[in-house]
C-alpha cells in the first residue's frame, strides 16, 4: 500500500520583542490566524517580549542587586503589560481591556490559550533570560522551551512570513 | 452562490470581531466529516474576505456567501483528507 505523505505546513516566524498589551495582541492575533490557517508558526520571545509569556503569579527569582531590581521594575506577565500609547499608570489599559470585553473580545491571555491550542511553537531567548538572570521557571507552561538566534533564522530562513514586532 | 445549499452544522459568530470567526471555524470543522457543508454566521465584515482566504490558505471549500441584513452567512464544505 502506498504510503500517503502529507504535503509539508508552510511556516511563518514571529519574533516578538515588544512588550506591551497592543502589540503582544497583535502578535497573537497574527500568529493565531497563521495557525488556523494551516500553517506551522513559531513566536520567538526576546527582551522585553518575555514579560508577555512570564508567569502571572509569585515573585521573579533572581540574584545580583541589579538583576534584582530589573525584576522588580520589569516584573512582566500577560496581565500587567501597558500598552504602547495611553497606559497613564494603567488608567488607559484598563479602559482598553474593559473596552475589549464589551466587544467580546478575547483578552491577551485567552489569545494564549488558543494560540497553545492551534500548536503554536512560543519559544524564549536565552540571552534575555540569561541577561534578567531568569530562568525557565519563570515563565508559563505553554512555552515549549529556550533557543538561540541560529534557531531562529534557521526558522525564519524556510518561512514564507518573518514578522518583527 | 446555489440558494437551496444545506448546511450540516451552523457556527454562530455574531458580536465577535477578527480573528475569532476563523479562529472559531478552524477548531468547528475538525468535528465534521469531509465534504460535510459548515455555515459561519457573522457580522463583521471582515469575513467577506477572510473566509475566502483561509479555504485558499487551508483546501477546504468556499462555497458563497448571502447577506441578510448585517449578518453575513459564509458556506464552507469541508475537504477530504
Amino acid at each position: 500500500m502506498a504510503e500517503i505523505v502529507k504535503p509539508a505546513k508552510e511556516k511563518a516566524a514571529l519574533v516578538v520583542f515588544s512588550g506591551e498589551l497592543d502589540k503582544a495582541l497583535a502578535a497573537f492575533n497574527i500568529a493565531t490566524t497563521a495557525a488556523a490557517m494551516g500553517m506551522d508558526v513559531t513566536m520567538f520571545f526576546t527582551f522585553w517580549g518575555l514579560n508577555i509569556i512570564k508567569k502571572n503569579e509569585g515573585q521573579l527569582q533572581s540574584s545580583g542587586w541589579m538583576e534584582k531590581m530589573l525584576n522588580w521594575m520589569n516584573r512582566g506577565g500577560s496581565k500587567r503589560l501597558p500598552m504602547s500609547k495611553f497606559h497613564m499608570f494603567g488608567l488607559g489599559t484598563g479602559m482598553m481591556k474593559a473596552l475589549m470585553r464589551k466587544r467580546r473580545m478575547p483578552s491577551l491571555d485567552e489569545m494564549i490559550q488558543t494560540a497553545h491550542k492551534l500548536g503554536v511553537h512560543m519559544i524564549a531567548c536565552n540571552t534575555s533570560l540569561g541577561l534578567m538572570n531568569l530562568t525557565e521557571e519563570a515563565l508559563i507552561p505553554e512555552v515549549e522551551g529556550v533557543a538561540g538566534a541560529a534557531t531562529f533564522v534557521g526558522i525564519a530562513q524556510e518561512s514564507k512570513i518573518s514578522l518583527f514586532i | 452562490m446555489n440558494a437551496d445549499i444545506k448546511a450540516d452544522a451552523i457556527l454562530d459568530c455574531v458580536g465577535l470581531y477578527c480573528p475569532m470567526p476563523i479562529i472559531q471555524t478552524t477548531e468547528h470543522i475538525a468535528g465534521l466529516e469531509a465534504g460535510q457543508v459548515l455555515e459561519v454566521v457573522a457580522d463583521d465584515k471582515g469575513i467577506v474576505t477572510d473566509m475566502p482566504a483561509w479555504c485558499k490558505g487551508t483546501g477546504h471549500e468556499y462555497l458563497g456567501m448571502q447577506q441578510q441584513g448585517g449578518e453575513y452567512h459564509v458556506f464552507v464544505r469541508k475537504k477530504h483528507g
